[in-house]
């Protein structure tokens, strides 16, 4: 299974972390700051595997960004390779051509994405469209009710209750 | 009113998520002032009765604890409220929050068992989803068991959107709370057969988490296990699949000649590398004995090492490492790869190359492939170069030096070592020479001529991580002194002036030595004056001559060396220096007296010379390796009580301490060289490690009575002993004799030569691990009752009519067993399939149908054993 995922700038700075394992907030910023010094460090031409405290963490970079994933020693990792790379299609489709700015604004909406890719550590969905269409139909859900709770009547109506 | 409308300006003034990234990136304040004044804002907003004010609050602070590890567990509880808000970004932004902070102890965790429920039973999918993601992270054994329903519920959903998510928590909830196994199994299994293939790759991987844990239970199910492996064409599947069966192999060997076909098949069609990968991991970790798969599986290895993918190159190697204990010969195949695979500019790369090599070692290749990495070891970094070092030295040193024929070869390969620049390995090589000294009478000639060489060299001196090896070959050559070529230079070397950069315990070492030196030296000069004097023994003086011809001269010369190298150390700080130093000098001290006297008197009767001769007998008792295990033997005493507490020690001990100290003051200050003081002195200070002259002889014969289990006979150790060990393994002289020459013709000529005679233990050369430790602590409670109820599970599945515990819900009962009908139909109608299928492709169809109604008794007779369908 996947432990946790992490993304990464290429100047160090944290963009997304989801945690699949437990990890206190102290073990995780450790952990960022082990891992981030070991990924940033590799060169461009070297295998995107780390053979890390018994784990392997699988990373890949796109454009900026590095794309890190921990699973265990038995998984296979070029399919993890695999599911980073559809994760980044997805961002891609989703934001129209993703850059790392789309993450960093929104960075929940890139969250809910990864909730729908993967769950308990593990793939759930291995259509691009589906979580296309699954994150869109929640996007409109929330933007029903913001408009909603925005609308003049609504703010008066709360404001002489 | 008032508060009403200040909810208000907060909600419409309040900063977004996005003004505060906005904001954070254009902030002036530096980053840590800027979170605090953050945090501030929050902490004022989240306690507003307005949700959505709330919300957002908890959104912001989520977004500082994921990126900027603030710590958020100070609002679980506004977490919860948040959660409890119908409006679905209100629950969306909570149960983020509760996702990201909750932990077991959280304490608020109790409040939540309810909210989730309520949204496990939503009618919108979005809010089960929501609530679904959440317990799959935080669920603990209470809302596993509180909500084990409910997902049980969700399992038989038909929705596919929430059936998998359902499907990917159950694992979770198995985890905490093994009584749902019995609940929700049956569903799960049924999924298995699932045609929407998002559904079947969350199921497979469940069942590849469970297997991982526990192959056993999950062992009755291979027959559904093996359908998918042959049906599905979704890689996803395959590979978790795949990992299900390396495990299942694993314990039921039967197994492997049923997959191997299949999973061959999907190696040759597949351009998936991923697909193909899984493939050569399973079949070289678990079946291995299938030799057409293995043959197939190394070709596609192969592939791998010669692609300019860097991650295929590394996981070819991994694949090779794990052949390798079995099947050295799919290693030696690609032993070119391996090696090229050495300069790799990835360490990892190089590192898992490097295992490879020395998996391949044996005792014909071991000097070539050194030879090779000591040529890596020169040109690498530091880093790898000490991982070379320590592999090569591993490897040889693997059972007491068992792969080594050519102990001379190999002795120099250390010496070679210790003069790589970045070697840091210092204590592994100065523990090895020494081993070998012990182990190895042969090897000594070498070893001395190696350890001359090192200690000759000034510039060793000024690498701190070579002075273990320093040491190792000062105490060599001093012990192994008859070997030396030349002890005048020997002498020099160890009191050079640079020495004072070692540290004082190998000085003392240094010192020690040049003592024996001396010792070794006087005593060849006394019985070379001796044997011309007993004008018989003409031969003598021959041998003696040609190796240590000593004339007065040559002994005055060394004397005078070791006294202008000793003379300053007699002031030194370090006790251990200053007391060796000044042994020798009184023993130097001594001898000049009677050197200068009684030079022309020829007299073997001289004081000198018997004092000699004793020093000589101290020191040539031979030292030999000893058990690990020795100090366990030693029973202890009766009356010993060795826990005992000793505080009354003072009372007895305290008049016996003051004493011994000032004597050794006394003994320090006044050096005095007449020789009957000497004498006295050197019944104190040697009393330790030998005896005094007289009884010598007889305390060591005591002693040897006594304790000499812990020793190996003598004439073990002993290279005059005709060269025959009688308990000596001789499996490797055999091996040496039955594989001829012929055979191997790169094989170099000194390995033809015997190899010496290497004492071994019986026991406990190598430190004893105890593997057990490790699985005991991994196999934890949980995992046991996990895998009992599985267990119990399927018996419950295969009897056929199952008992339903289930009581949450009236109805589920009557469903259960329409659906278990159900099921058995399905069962039968793919079997019918399977069968056509089958019958279509090999005609085995008929034999299949049996088995499987021959596997259905057999779960009928209520044990869990391996399906026939296996055999």
């Amino acid at each position: 299974m996947i432990h946790f995922v992490l993304l990464v700038s290429r100047q160090g700075k944290v963009r997304l972390t989801k945690w699949y394992s437990p990890y206190t907030q102290k073990e995780r910023s450790k952990v960022i700051r082990e891992l981030s010094g070991v990924i940033l460090n590799r060169g461009p031409k070297l295998c995107n595997f780390i053979e890390w405290r018994g784990y392997k963490v699988v990373y890949k970079r796109y454009a900026s960004l590095y794309f890190c994933m921990c699973i265990d020693e038995a998984d296979n990792e070029l399919e993890v390779l695999e599911i980073i790379h559809h994760y980044v299609e997805i961002l891609d489709r989703y934001f129209g051509s993703v850059c790392e700015l789309d993450l960093i604004f929104n960075f929940h909406k890139a969250y809910y994405i990864l909730d729908e890719l993967l769950i308990a550590g593990e793939l759930q969905e291995s259509s691009k469209k589906t979580v296309a269409r699954i994150i869109s139909a929640q996007d409109q859900l929330v933007e029903a009710a913001k408009e909603e709770a925005s609308s003049i009547s609504n703010i008066i109506a709360q404001a002489t209750k | 009113m008032s508060s009403s409308s200040t909810s208000i300006m907060d909600n419409l003034f309040q900063r977004s998520l996005e003004d505060l990234i906005k904001g954070f990136r254009l902030q002036l304040l530096g980053e840590s002032n800027f979170i605090s004044r953050a945090l501030e804002e929050i902490r004022r907003e989240i306690k507003v009765t307005d949700l959505s004010t709330k919300s957002t609050a908890l959104h912001k602070l989520s977004y500082l604890a994921a990126l900027h590890g603030v710590d958020m567990s100070w609002a679980a509880f506004h977490a919860v409220e948040v959660v409890s808000s119908s409006r679905f970004q209100h629950k969306r932004i909570g149960y983020q929050a509760i996702t990201q902070s909750f932990h077991e102890q959280t304490s608020v965790l109790l409040l939540i068992t309810n909210q989730v429920r309520k949204d496990l039973t939503s009618a919108n999918e979005y809010e089960v989803s929501l609530a679904l993601e959440c317990l799959s992270r935080i669920g603990t054994q209470d809302l596993a068991r509180d909500l084990t329903p409910e997902v049980f519920t969700l399992l038989g959903s038909s929705k596919a959107f929430v059936k998998k998510k359902a499907i990917g928590v159950v694992l979770r909830v198995f985890e905490k709370y093994p009584d749902a196994v019995k609940v929700c199994f049956k569903r799960l299994v049924e999924n298995l057969e699932s045609s929407d293939p998002q559904i079947l790759s969350a199921v497979v991987g469940v069942f590849c988490e469970l297997a991982t844990r526990d192959p056993g239970s999950c062992l009755p199910l291979a027959p559904e296990f093996y359908k998918v492996l042959v049906d599905s064409r979704n890689n996803w599947v395959l590979i978790k699949v795949l990992k299900i069966f390396a495990k299942l192999a694993s314990i039921e060997p039967r197994l492997g000649k049923k997959v191997a076909e299949p999973i061959c098949e999907h190696m040759r069609r597949t351009v998936a590398k991923s697909l193909v990968f899984e493939c050569i991991r399973t079949v070289v970790s678990s079946l291995s004995d299938h030799e057409a798969a293995l043959k197939l599986a190394v070709a596609k290895i192969r592939e791998f090492l010669v692609e300019d993918d860097p991650n295929l190159k590394y996981l070819g190697l991994n694949a090779l490492s794990i052949v390798a204990p079995k099947h050295l010969w799919a290693v030696l195949e690609n032993k070119e790869a391996v090696v090229k695979a050495l300069s790799d500019e990835d360490p990892n790369v190089k590192l898992e190359a490097l295992h490879l090599l020395m998996a391949m070692v044996n005792e014909d290749n071991v000097s070539e492939i050194s030879r090779i990495l000591m040529n890596y070891a020169l040109k690498s970094d530091p880093l790898f170069c000490n991982e070379i070092i320590y592999s090569v030295l591993s490897a040889c040193s693997r059972n007491a030096f068992e792969i080594i024929v050519d102990f001379d070869w190999y002795v120099s390969l250390l010496g070679e070592m210790a003069r790589i620049p970045h070697c840091q390995r210092g204590e592994e090589i100065e523990h090895q020479l020494i081993d070998i000294g012990m182990r190895v009478s042969d090897a000594r000639p070498q070893l001395v001529r190696v350890s001359w060489a090192l200690l000759i060299d000034p510039a060793l001196l000024g690498n701190l991580f070579l002075h273990p090896i320093l040491s190792a070959a000062a105490w060599i050559s001093g012990e192994y002194v008859e070997f030396c070529k030349n002890p005048y230079e020997t002498v020099e070397a160890l009191l050079q002036p640079r020495t004072g950069l070692l540290p004082p315990s190998i000085r003392a070492i240094y010192i020690h030595s040049a003592f024996k030196v001396l010792v070794f030296c006087l005593r060849s000069y006394f019985s070379a004056k001796e044997s011309i004097l007993s004008s018989s023994a003409q031969e003598f003086s021959s041998t003696s001559s040609s190796m240590n011809a000593f004339t007065y001269e040559s002994i005055l010369n060394l004397v005078n060396v070791i006294e202008l190298g000793l003379g300053p150390l007699c002031g030194t700080h370090d006790v251990e220096v200053q007391e060796r130093a000044k042994n020798v000098l009184g023993f130097i001290g001594m001898l000049k007296q009677e050197l200068g006297e009684k030079l022309d008197l020829q007299d073997n009767e001289t004081e000198a010379f018997r004092v000699t001769a004793f020093m000589e007998d101290l020191f040539s008792e031979e030292l030999g390796p000893v058990s690990t295990t020795a100090q366990e033997k030693v029973c202890v005493p009766d009356g010993l009580k060795l826990k005992e507490n000793l505080r009354d020690l003072e009372e007895i001990c305290g008049e016996f301490l003051k004493p011994v100290e000032s004597d050794s003051v006394s003994y320090m200050d006044k050096i005095s060289f007449s020789v009957s003081k000497l004498r006295i002195r050197d019944q104190q200070e040697t009393s330790s490690s030998s005896s005094p002259p007289h009884e010598a002889s007889s305390l060591l014969a005591e002693h040897r009575k006594r304790h000499g289990m812990y020793y190996l006979p003598s004439q073990k150790d002993d290279p005059d002993s005709n060269g025959t060990p009688s308990d000596y393994p001789l499996a490797n002289e055999l091996a040496n004799e039955i594989s001829p020459n012929a055979f191997n013709p790169k094989r170099k000529p000194s390995q033809s030569k015997p190899r010496p005679v290497v004492v071994k233990l019986d026991e406990g050369d190598e430190l004893r691990i105890t593997p057990q430790a490790k699985t005991t602590i991994e196999t934890g409670n949980d995992d046991e009752s996990l895998s009992r109820a599985i267990q119990s599970a399927l018996l419950v599945k295969n009897k056929g009519k199952e008992k339903d515990k289930f009581e949450t819900n009236p109805n589920s009962g009557q469903r259960e067993k329409e659906e278990s009908s159900r099921i058995e139909e399905n069962h039968q109608n793919s079997e019918k399939k399977k069968k056509k299928k089958k019958k279509k492709k090999n005609g085995e169809g008929s034999s299949k149908h049996k088995s499987r109604g021959r596997n259905q008794a057999a779960a009928a007779s209520e044990q869990v054993v391996i399906p026939d369908f296996l055999l």
